[in-house]
Formats: structure tokens, sequence, C-alpha cells
């Protein structure tokens, strides 16, 4: 009862502080910005929030609050028009919706999956700020009873979805997910700082690859190179088929899911270290092991996208409790805000143990413009969702061109290399080659998202589980095996056998053809002999960084392993077996109009002229050239696009105070920006 | 005359005249303070504090951004500013003690030379080291009763900050072992609260946001501070924590502790690059004089503007500011130790972590 004494009159403080018009109106400001930065692929809410920072200093704290926390809560809701309109995953939190929500745009049903997606948001984020108002009185011994052997079973938990998304051969899945973990592991080790499949001669390779360049590589690539070969609209036919009003239907038919993976996103979300890249993927496998027929999982099933996008709102709650309660940030984001915070007003407020007890106000406040701006936001791209779908229904080759520059635009983002765009390449072809082989890419992803708090807490957990077993045996068995632990280990293991068992009619590449032996078996022998060298590397490394081997030992030899069983099978096999699937056999790729290499081409030119001329001249080029040539279209069409494209770039790191690629050429000229 | 040789001594004119004209002003531009690290850290903290102030005190007020490079633990950053040379002004660039620790330790990838840089400003921090209660019960001053407990400490690398604290600890005598791999002093600190570290440190600021409130509620017991220096370069107590002692009083009240040798001399060189001279902003290789000058003057005026110093207290600790002179004379303190401290530090690295910087 103390609780709700000292809770009562704070919320109402809260209410009163938010119910004013000027701070709703820079709520309104937030959202409308966070929506134009959340429709851009690999921008999110780092890029937003960094260009608000000049602005936090000494302004009054409930408007700084306001305009920040509109911005942040509204980029998981509007990175959903990228994920479903064009197959590309915004950010971490939209991966899962890809898999659904795509597939329903192909089939011209993307102001249904969009309204769906957003009301489900919508909800995820009211339920999240009503379990928060009681829930952050309480959390800190809850968050406390995370250590690190439950987080290492909860990523396991994540990586167990593995199972579900693996597709109809399920050791490709494996050897998929394995590969992307190894791929995870490249770089400098967080441990004890060995190189993995990397040398300090090309710097870039140190620090890995980010989530950005990977996810859109995996993804957005494949599926932008595939629609252009085929020359047609993302929507067959080119026609718009249910409208928004048919999805908010669907939410209402799912709302139990949805109440469901809201409260599987706070949850996941208030630990801290785990962030978002593990709750859409919980809440994708959920809604799969919920529904009775499966088998419309990947081709299009509006519960696949109910799911992730009731979490990933929800997590943004979620993500509050650590950063709040002990001023650790869950995201890059948080980060970014807690720093914001102290500018604001006089600096009074703290972010960390003390906000609880001297600022619950501005706790609550917080936590309630969260959903405020769930709901602003929700309605502006549930409005814009019927408009926005027509971008369906236009002739995909001049879609693709603008869809080239802006995931080039947002890799470069990620580290501001031109590397970036070479990785985006390459991670590129491999996603092509998943894809044309049916190796599962969400399995890809989700080992690559995961590899890093595998290695991390396994490692941590072992040290200190290794420490307290050197003091006495029941202590060490008391430190592993915790109640959060066997329950943990319980739902795993549950939903490891489900999995399995409902992996074969879940399709994520959809049904593939197979065709002959050669090409399989040669995508097949790559795979291996990059684990072969991975693990050679791996090898090589001093024993005494034991920490920085030996998951890409175990994980490299377990792919590995996967890789000769299945080379066996396909030796024994006839060609006709699912093992050789092959998407250039039969089906749209098979009959598409253009080859693939040429239309990579395309992308590879546009990379290529960046680094002799920079981006802005080489884009120039690019969109000229490509919509003259391939699309056909008229001078005056032509040059108008072009114009636009780069009139839409510069604006946009105009705002953002970003910079663009350069090339030879601005190494030997000073030109005005935007060519530098 | 031509229109050739016109134009060219109008330009012999104009650059002859420069010097003795120029007004540095800044109407209308934009200046660049490049951090590298990402937006996320506490240099990102330091320079966005500052980024407003420094605009309003620059002549023609010029909109001051931050702009982030992160990359191999800011030494991308760093080798990226080693090639940039003055033009127009517009660019500072921000370091950190991450970015002395590789170039102190010899590095390889490390291709940038503090000489080079015109410092303008710097600022440092102090650090806080704390037990848990338990074990803190036994901590009278001296870490005589400490040395035979094996402590977990959670770390982000010993070529890194922690190297300060990793080597106090082992010169008292502690047996402290590390976990590697936290991405922040943060999550040391909640490894601490689960009861999975037991022992941990913080910088002045995460100190006082959040340790502080352990303290109170007997969750943790306070050690010592790192100390800060006087005028002279002696370690005193640090003013922010005026009742902690400092690691040289535990040092001396501790048996097989030394405050003299080739341990303690390393120890001081890294905590000196690593703390109070902790972040320096620099103009790039071949500024002129009234740039910096300019530079210099505007960070004066910030630094003892009205309530800058609790607004610093909150944001960035109560610690000195340095500029022009003093800044140039801290980043020397900054970035230089001895060869044998060097070695020391090298010698000491590979032995207890296996690490090798070669």
């Amino acid at each position: 009862m103390d609780v709700l004494a000292t809770a009562l009159p704070a919320l109402g403080d809260a209410w009163a502080l938010i119910l004013q018009p000027v701070v709703l109106g820079y709520l309104v400001l937030g959202v409308v910005m966070g929506l134009a930065v959340g429709v851009f692929p690999g921008l999110g809410g780092i890029a937003g929030l960094s260009l608000l920072l000049p602005f936090m200093f000494g302004m009054e704290p409930v408007l700084g609050l306001a305009l920040m926390i509109g911005m942040v809560a509204v980029v998981p809701t509007s990175d959903t028009f990228a994920s479903v309109l064009m197959g590309i995953p915004g950010s971490s939190a939209s991966q899962a919706t890809v898999l659904d929500g795509f597939p329903l745009a192909k089939k011209g049903q993307a102001a249904r999956a969009l309204s769906a997606a957003f009301t489900s948001s919508l909800f995820g984020g009211l339920v999240g700020a009503l379990f928060l108002t009681i829930f952050i009185l309480v959390a800190r011994p809850i968050v406390l009873a995370f250590g690190l052997p439950e987080m290492l079973m909860i990523t396991i938990l994540g990586l167990s979805m593995v199972a579900v998304l693996a597709g109809r051969v399920a050791l490709k899945g494996l050897a998929a997910a394995g590969l992307g973990m190894m791929i995870g592991t490249i770089g400098e080790a967080d441990a004890g700082g060995s190189l993995r499949m990397a040398t300090y001669d090309i710097p870039y390779l140190t620090d890995g690859l980010a989530l950005v360049i990977v996810g859109l590589g995996i993804f957005a690539i494949p599926e932008i190179v595939s629609l252009l070969r085929q020359d047609r609209s993302i929507a067959k036919d080119a026609k718009l088929g249910a409208g928004w009003g048919e999805g908010v239907k669907d939410w209402v038919d799912n709302k139990w899911l949805s109440v469901r993976c809201s409260l599987i996103g706070v949850l996941v979300g208030i630990i801290p270290g785990l962030g978002g890249s593990v709750v859409d993927w919980i809440a994708y496998g959920h809604a799969v092991q919920t529904t009775k027929d499966k088998s419309n999982f990947g081709k299009g099933e509006i519960r696949g996208v109910i799911g992730p996008e009731s979490s990933n709102n929800a997590k943004e709650g979620g993500g509050l409790v650590p950063t709040l309660l002990f001023g650790i940030p869950g995201s890059g984001s948080m980060a970014i805000f807690i720093g914001a915070i102290a500018l604001l007003g006089s600096g009074d407020i703290e972010v960390g143990p003390a906000m609880l007890r001297d600022n619950l106000d501005i706790t609550y406040s917080i936590v309630w413009l969260l959903a405020l701006a769930n709901v602003v936001g929700t309605l502006l791209c549930i409005a814009a969702s019927g408009g926005i779908a027509r971008l369906t229904t236009i002739r995909f080759t001049y879609l693709a061109p603008f869809l080239f520059m802006l995931i080039s635009f947002a890799a470069f983002q990620s580290g501001q290399n031109f590397e970036d765009l070479l990785a985006l390449f390459v991670i590129g072809l491999i996603g092509i080659f998943l894809r044309r082989f049916d190796w599962s890419r969400p399995a890809f992803l989700i080992g690559f998202v995961l590899s890093n708090p595998v290695e991390k807490f396994s490692n941590q957990a072992f040290q200190i589980a290794s420490f307290r077993f050197r003091s006495s045996f029941e202590e060490g068995m008391a430190y592993i095996f915790s109640p959060i632990v066997i329950v943990l280990i319980i739902v795993t293991v549950v939903s490891v056998v489900l999995g399995i068992r409902q992996a074969k009619s879940i399709m994520a590449e959809g049904d593939v053809q197979a065709g002959s032996k050669r090409a399989p078996l040669v995508f097949l022998l790559i795979i291996a002999g990059y684990l072969v060298s991975a693990l050679i590397n791996a090898n090589a490394i001093p024993d005494f960084n034991m920490t920085d081997k030996i998951v890409p030992l175990v994980v490299g030899g377990i792919a590995l392993a996967c890789c000769l069983i299945l080379l066996a099978q396909m030796i024994l096999r006839p060609e006709t077996d699912t093992v050789f699937a092959d998407k250039e056999r039969a089906g749209e790729d098979a009959d598409a109009p253009y080859g693939l290499w040429s239309t990579l081409a395309w992308f590879a030119g546009l990379i290529v002229a960046t680094w002799f001329v920079g981006f802005i001249l080489a884009l120039l080029g690019f969109l000229i050239a490509f919509l003259r040539v391939r699309a056909g279209a008229s001078w005056a069409l032509t040059l108008i696009l072009t114009a636009a494209g780069i009139a839409l770039m510069c604006v946009m790191a105009g705002a953002l105070n970003r910079d663009f690629p350069p090339g030879l050429l601005q190494d030997v000229v000073d030109l005005p920006w935007p060519l530098t | 005359m031509t229109i050739k040789t016109l134009s060219s001594a109008v330009a012999v004119t104009a650059l002859l005249a420069f010097p003795a004209f120029a007004e540095v002003d800044f109407s209308g531009e934009t200046v660049e303070w490049v951090i590298p690290f990402s937006e996320t850290g506490g240099s990102a903290k330091w320079a966005n504090f500052f980024a407003p102030l420094l605009s309003e005190q620059l002549p023609g007020n010029p909109t001051v951004v931050v702009k982030f490079m992160p990359g191999a633990g800011s030494t991308k950053g760093a080798n990226w500013f080693q090639e940039q040379e003055h033009e127009d002004g517009t660019l500072l660039f921000g370091t950190s003690g991450s970015t002395q620790f590789p170039f102190l330790l010899g590095d390889p990838r490390v291709r940038y030379e503090y000489a080079d840089w015109t410092p303008v400003m710097a600022s440092g921090t102090g650090g806080v080291a704390y037990l848990n209660p338990k074990d803190g019960a036994k901590f009278d001053g001296s870490a005589n009763a400490l040395q035979d407990i094996d402590f977990i400490y959670g770390s982000q690398g010993a070529t890194r900050l922690d190297l300060v604290p990793l080597l106090a600890w082992e010169m008292l005598g502690m047996n402290v072992e590390p976990v590697f791999g936290i991405k922040g002093r943060g999550d040391g600190r909640l490894m601490f609260e689960r009861g999975e570290a037991t022992i941990d440190y913080q910088t002045s600021s995460g100190y006082l946001g959040a340790s502080a409130d352990l303290v109170a509620n007997g969750q943790a017991v306070p050690m010592m501070t790192w100390g800060a220096l006087d005028e002279d370069g002696n370690i005193v107590r640090d003013p922010t924590f005026p009742d902690i002692p400092t690691f040289k009083e535990v040092c001396e009240a501790t048996d097989g502790c030394e405050t003299s040798g080739e341990a303690w001399d390393a120890w001081k060189a890294f905590f000196v690059a690593g703390f109070p001279v902790q972040k320096i902003a620099f103009l790039p290789a071949g500024t002129p004089d009234d740039v910096r000058d300019a530079y210099v003057a505007a960070f004066e005026a910030v630094r003892s503007a009205d309530g800058f110093s609790e607004l610093a207290a909150k944001q960035v600790g109560k610690y000195p500011v340095f500029v022009g002179e003093g800044a140039a004379r801290a980043t020397v303190a900054g970035t230089t130790v001895s060869d044998e401290a060097k070695a020391f530090v090298q010698n000491w690295l590979q032995e207890a972590y296996g690490v090798s910087l070669n």
C-alpha cells in the first residue's frame, strides 16, 4: 500500500504535466519528425535524437521529453513501412515483420498488413505503458535476478527459434544459423581482443559487420534484385486487395496473440544487455507455435505480422526500465536519451536509482508520453497507409534505383566507410544465394544477431561459475541452475521440439523446386570452405585467449558437421530431392526476363562509380543511366525523377548533418557539399 | 598588365595582407567537433555539453555540431584526424583516455602523433573503487586483510582505462580476476549489484550517479579514489571525494606496496593519462595562432562564465578545465610516459593477461 500511496499522486502529477496543449504540441512535432526519420531504413532513432540534442540544453524538461520521446517512440512503428512494402528491415525491431509482411504486400494486401501492424504497435505500446506504471516500482529486484546464466538462456531461447525457421531441410537451417554466427564473430573479440577472420591491415573488419548492413544485405537486396529481374510491380498484377479496415479487423480477431506478444516484449525489454534483437524473433516463434494452420507462415500470414509488431513497441517501454532505474541504456538511442535528459532544465534530473525516488512524476511522464506518442504515431501511420500502399502497384523498375540509393546511404551511415558499401554488396550476394538455394535467411540473421550475446554471456557466465565452483559445489550449482534458468531451459526445449515438428510446414522462402545437382553443390562447398578457413583461423588464436576461440570453434564445428552431412546427402540422393532446391530452376526467378548478374551489375556500377567520383555524382549518373536504359523512361521523366532522388538525398543528409561517401575525385579536388 | 598577372598580383597582396588584417570570425559557419566514439559514450556527453557553450563564445557564434566517427576504439578517428590539415578553423577533434592508452602502449594500429596537434582545452575526471559489504568490513585503510580473498571484477579490457584499477589492485597484493568483455562501466556496476562481481570502480560521474546510492544503502563500501593532481603534479585527495583515501594512501599503509619504484611510476604515468587529463580538444596540425587564440579565448570564457562550475559538476564532474597553455601542459603530461613505465606495463599485460601489443 506504501507503493500505491506514492505512486498515485505522482501519476496524477504526471498527467497534469503531460496534458498541456504546448506539451502535446511538442509531442506531435517529435512524432512527425520520428516518422520522417523512421521511414528511411537504417537511420532510426539515433540519427533523429542526435539532431535534437543541441536544442535540449536548458529546455523546459517536460517539453524536451515530449519532443524526444515523440521521436523515439514512433521509430519502431514507422520502420514497418519499409519492411512491409519493400522487404527492407528498417531496424532490428522489424526483422521478423519482413517474413510475412512483405509476402502480403506481394499479394496486393499491403494496406491490410500495414494497418494490422500499426494497430498491433499501438496496442503493444499501450500494454507496455500500463504494465510499466505498476511494474517500475517493483522492478529493481526482478531486473537484478537476471544474471549472466539467465541472460545466456534467454539468448539461447532466441536462438532456438532457428528450429522454427529452419525451413524444409533442418540441417540447412542449422548450417545457415551457424554461418550467421561465424560471420558475427568476425573482427576483434570482446573478451581478449584477438582478431577473427580479420587483420589490422583492413581496419574495417576489426570492428565486425554492422547489423544494418547484414539485415539489408540478407533481406533487402535479394528481394530487390528478384523483383527487378521480373520487371513487375511488388503487388502482383499491380492490384490492391484488402484495405486498411481489414487489417484492424485482423487485429481484433487476434487480440490475445497481441496481448501475449506485448507482454513478451515488455519482459524481454526490461533485461539490460539483450535489447531488441531477440524480442521479435521470440514473438514470431510464439505466433507460429500458437497457430493451428501453419501452412501460411512465410507466405503472408497476418499473425506473423501481428506478433512481432505487438512486441516491438512494447519492448521500447520495457527498455525504459534499465534506462531509468539503473542508468544503463538498453539501446543506442536510449544512451543518447540519458545524455539529453541531463541537459534539460537546470540539469537536476539525473537518470539512475535516484530517479524513482526524486522524480517519480517525471518518470511517469516519460512512460505515458511514450504511450501517447504511440497513439498519435499510429493514427498518422494508419491514415497514411492506404496511400503509401499504392507504391506497391508502381512498376518496380521505377522504384528499384531509389531503393538502391536509400540502402547504400543507410549502409554508409553505419560506419561512414566506403567499405560499408562493399560489405553491403558482399552480404547481399550471400543473401541472394541463400534465397536461391533455400537456405533459411531468417536463421542466418538470428545467428548473426545473437552471435555476440551468446559468446559474451557464455564466456562470462563460465568464468563466474568456475569461480563459484571453486568455493563450493553447491554454490556453483545454485548459480547456474537458478529457478529462472530452469524455467527457461524447459521453455527452450519445448519450443525446439515443437519447432522441429513444425518447421517443415513453414517455408520462409516459399516452395522451391529442386533442380540439377551442380549449383547447390558448389554453393555448399563454398560455405564449407569458408567455415574451414574460419575454423583454422580461430584455432590459430593462442590458448591463453581461450575465451576468444572457444565459441567460434564450437559453432563453426557444428556448422561444418551439418555441411558435411548435407554433402553426403547430396552425393547419395537423386537430383529431384529437396536438398537440391534451386530457385533458378522453376518459378518466378527462373521465368524472369532479366538475368541475375546483369541486374546486379547495376548496383555494382553504383558502388564502383562512388569509389571514383563520390556518392552524389555516381548517383546522378546511375539514376539517369538506369531510368533511361533499364526502365526505358523518356528524357523528361528521367530528369525529373533523378532530380527528385538527388534532392531527397541532399535534404535528408543536410537535415541530419550526414556526409556522403567520397571517392577518388574528392581526394584530388575540393568540391562543395554535397559533392564532397 | 594582363588579367593573369593582375589576378596573381591581387592574390599575392591578399595572401600577404591576410595575417595582418585577419580577424577570426565564424559568422554563418559550422564548426564540426569530431568525436572518435559512438553517440553513446562519455566523450559524446562531454562534447555535447561543451558544444552549445562554445558556440556562444566563439566569434561570430558559429553552429557547433558534434560528429561521431567510431571505430577501432577511437584509433580510426584519430588516424583520420592525423591526416587533416588546417583549412578554416572549423574542425575540432576530441580525444579520450582510450585514444591516449593505445598511443602510450605502442599499439601497432596507431598512426597518430599527439605532438602534431594543437590542444585548446583539456579536462579530467577521477575514479572511485569500492567493495562488497562483506569484504568491505575487512578494509581498514590498508589492503592487508584483503590479500587472501579472490575478487571478481567486470572489465572492459586490460589495455583500456581498466589498466589503472587492475594494476592498482595488483600492487596492493589483491587477487582480482577480471571478467572481460563488458561494454561500459554501467554494465560492470550492474554485475556488482547482482553479486556476480565483488569489486568495482566507476569514474566520478558514474559513482555519483548510482554507486553512491549503493554506499548509502549499505550495499557497497568505498575503498579508494585514484586521487587528483595538484599544481606540482603530486597526487592529493580527489576534491569531489575528500573523505575517501587515495590509492597512494592505501598503498603506503599496505604491506608490500611501494609508492616509489618502477611499478609506482608506471601506475602514476597511466593514471595521469587516463584520469586527470582524460579528454582533450584539439585543432589540426598547422593551425595558425590567431585561430588557436580564438578557441582558447572562447573556452576561457566558457570556463569562467557564471554558473559553469555547478553545471559542469553535474555533467562532467568537479574537475579543472585547462585551456591554452594549461591544456598544452596537460597534454604533454597525459601523452608522455617514460620508456621504463611503458616497458613495465607491456610486460605486465603480457604476463598477467597474455596481451601482446605487437
